[in-house]
């Protein structure tokens, strides 16, 4: 059967169309994507001087600086790793290196990926309920901290699990096969090839958990609060929950718009700057191991 | 000995690990054992605020009212007893702050001391009243009858079409509004990102060159990462007085706007899953088609899709979890009222968003508190079943593929 050349102008064609539609659909896309960056950056970017970044907020937060939400934004990070990382790597490590395909595997994935689906307004009634109330932290950084440490947990979970798993097996057995224990392959030989890609998980969910606001509304954030935490037991302002707060419902939300850009500004500088490290360090770390 | 110390400490470390392990299982039973705790501690109370209570005749046949009942009753909808199954008597409703218009203040007493005895005669002289007191006032020398109020039950929970926590006499807790407005807005959101999200995922696995594919990718990983507030913030300052231009609304805070700024949100999961499940695809059966004489569309559409079909329906469920469990973004939004919708230029409230917006303000341990722990239980229950269902779906991946 010969095929008329109408028929393979027809479906060149709807070749042409379809791509067109598809390239327009991604244009939209990327244009209201990096629409959105570019709007906060540029209403953001000539708020942000040294002064903004150091001082107190004052005059009803229409005026200064929010160097007491950076702070706090800063505390909440640490302490909430200071949680998941061991958890999370050794997890990982426990999951991928010592257990075989079994149902105790399967189950424990099961778990992670459910923890990692429950929305962030979930973790912050389970905070509030268990660790400000139940064990009587009252709104305070450990709570926060905590409380969004379990909500990054399977994220470093799951990036440990993948570094783990991108090691080939023949440097296991090539351990094994000289004579080191589990134990000894898994630090010595495992652990450092898959420390890169670990360690890129680990910073990318730093800036996860530096934005998420849902999680400390009822832990840790404090709406206005002046001075810097002394303790673990004290409330902190937080760069989110700051944003929404002088957005919708400060004192005059006109106002208190430039620091609201300034505010913005620096949160997506704090994504870009870790994603920035991550990819640095992705690349540095690469080099070396290939080295050795 | 040496070997035995070296042995024990391997076990030892093998110990810590597997106990670290298990703490995401011990997470999800401890958010379970909480969050239902409280929660289900609400089908537990009634729905009159502790310390008061509704009193009636003591004649009146009626002995329990359902919150619903007290509601229409106290909104004068309902005048007759007849109606909730009493004689058939008019209801006279009594104002406690009324009471001067009935009894002198030297019967009342200087400091409300016989205050009891007012109500009780009050109750007593009018067969149809009903009032709402203090439960102080109810005890000794009073003759009238304390009615029971229906408590909250889930059926009624679910399909009440109110959601007043806070209303006096009786809270209105129905989450029908809640839980549309929820389904209203990802569903919206989802119209938007899907058809956007596919065709770039398409566009940029297999039209694109891979020189724009390596500066397209990294760009929608940036995007992922960007917080919801952010988006929030953007969607309140530009696209909320846009809609309220556009469509010449009295406000902006709409349905739609919630739509778009959670359809924006929920690309970056949608491109990147839906993508990689495109990659997959083996080349030999790309070339395949190629070489049978299809042309690239007809490889994509014919070959592609369906072969990468569960990645793709992974990631739209992906993306409708991520919808309905947005809090920030849609509170700042969409206005937060909490009626049940009927077109997307409307305010709407989700339950995220209630939660957030409400818990900050109810006293611990009371029925509002416990509501919101319910309305969290809600939430956990459709995000636990999306994710069984994206388990699902994945592992039928696996099975065809084989």
């Amino acid at each position: 059967m010969i095929i008329s050349k109408k028929v393979i102008r027809n479906k060149n064609l709807k070749e042409k169309v379809a791509f067109n539609i598809f390239r327009v659909f991604s244009a939209i896309v990327v244009l209201s994507l990096v629409a959105i960056l570019s709007f906060i950056i540029y209403n953001g970017i000539s708020v942000i001087n040294w002064n903004f970044l150091t001082q107190m907020p004052e005059d009803g937060m229409t005026k200064g600086g929010i160097y007491p939400a950076i702070i706090g934004t800063l505390c909440l990070v640490a302490g909430s790793m200071i949680f998941a990382i061991p958890i999370g790597v050794f997890s990982g490590i426990y999951i991928n290196e010592y257990t075989k395909d079994s149902w105790y595997k399967r189950f424990i994935k099961l778990m992670t990926n459910n923890l990692a689906g429950i929305p962030s307004i979930v973790f912050g009634l389970f905070g509030m309920s268990l660790f400000v109330n139940t064990l009587g932290f009252g709104d305070s950084i450990i709570a926060g901290s905590l409380t969004l440490g379990l909500m990054v947990l399977p994220v470093v979970i799951r990036t440990t699990e993948e570094a783990l798993k991108a090691v080939d097996n023949s440097f296991r057995h090539g351990s094994l096969a000289l004579g080191a224990t589990k134990l000894q392959t898994v630090r010595k030989v495992v652990l450092p090839m898959a420390f890169p890609n670990i360690i890129t998980g680990i910073i990318l969910s730093v800036g996860r958990v530096s934005g998420e606001t849902a999680p400390i509304l009822f832990t840790v954030a404090a709406y206005f609060l002046p001075k810097l935490p002394s303790s673990i037991f004290d409330q902190v302002m937080a760069l989110p929950y700051h944003l929404y707060v002088i957005s919708t419902s400060g004192t005059n939300v006109e106002a208190s718009r430039p620091i609201a850009y300034g505010t913005a500004m620096v949160l997506i500088g704090f994504v870009l700057i870790v994603n920035l490290l991550a990819n640095a360090l992705r690349k540095y770390f690469g080099k070396k191991v290939k080295m050795n | 000995m040496i070997k035995f110390l070296k042995s024990t400490f391997e076990k030892l470390i093998e110990g810590t690990l597997f106990l670290s392990s298990t703490i995401t299982t011990l997470a999800i039973v401890l958010i379970i054992i909480f969050l239902f705790k409280e929660g289900i501690g609400t089908f537990n109370q009634t729905p009159i605020e502790d310390g008061f209570s509704l009193v009636v005749n003591k004649n009146n046949p009626v002995n329990e009212l359902t919150a619903n009942e007290i509601k229409n009753i106290f909104d004068q909808n309902i005048t007759n007893w007849k109606t909730v199954g009493g004689k058939n008597d008019s209801i006279t409703l009594f104002n406690i702050d009324n009471i001067g218009e009935f009894y002198s203040d030297s019967a009342i007493g200087e400091n409300f001391e016989f205050l009891p005895q007012c109500i009780s005669d009050y109750t007593e002289n009018n067969p149809g009243a009903i009032a709402f007191v203090t439960t102080r006032y109810t005890g000794k020398g009073f003759t009238g009858k304390i009615l029971t109020t229906t408590k909250v039950n889930i059926s009624q929970f679910i399909s009440q079409k109110e959601w007043f926590p806070t209303a006096q006499p009786a809270a209105q807790l129905g989450v029908l509004p809640l839980i549309l407005g929820t389904l209203w807005v990802s569903f919206g959101a989802i119209l938007i990102a899907l058809p956007l999200g596919l065709a770039t995922s398409i566009y940029m696995a297999e039209i694109t060159s891979p020189k724009i594919r390596n500066i397209l990718k990294p760009l929608i990983e940036l995007l992922a990462g960007i917080p919801s507030v952010v988006y929030g913030f953007f969607g309140l300052v530009i696209i909320v007085p846009g809609i309220q231009k556009l469509f010449d609304l009295p406000v902006g805070e709409t349905a739609l706007a919630g739509s778009i700024v959670l359809a924006i949100m929920a690309l970056p999961t949608i491109i990147t899953i839906s993508e990689d499940a495109l990659r997959t695809t083996p080349k030999a059966m790309k070339e395949a088609s190629l070489a049978l004489g299809a042309n690239k569309w007809q490889t994509i559409y014919r070959v592609i899709i369906p072969y990468s079909g569960s990645g793709i329906t992974a990631a739209t469920i992906l993306g409708i979890g991520r919808a309905i469990g947005e809090t920030m973004a849609v509170l700042m939004v969409t206005g937060n009222a909490a009626v049940i919708p009927h077109s997307f230029l409307e305010p709407v409230r989700t339950i995220p968003a209630t939660i957030a917006a409400e818990l900050g303000e109810a006293p611990q341990g009371g029925l509002h508190y416990k509501a919101l722990f319910a309305l969290g239980c809600i939430l956990f229950i459709i995000t636990m079943a999306i994710n069984l269902i994206v388990g699902y779906v994945s592992s039928k991946k696996k099975y065809n593929a084989r």
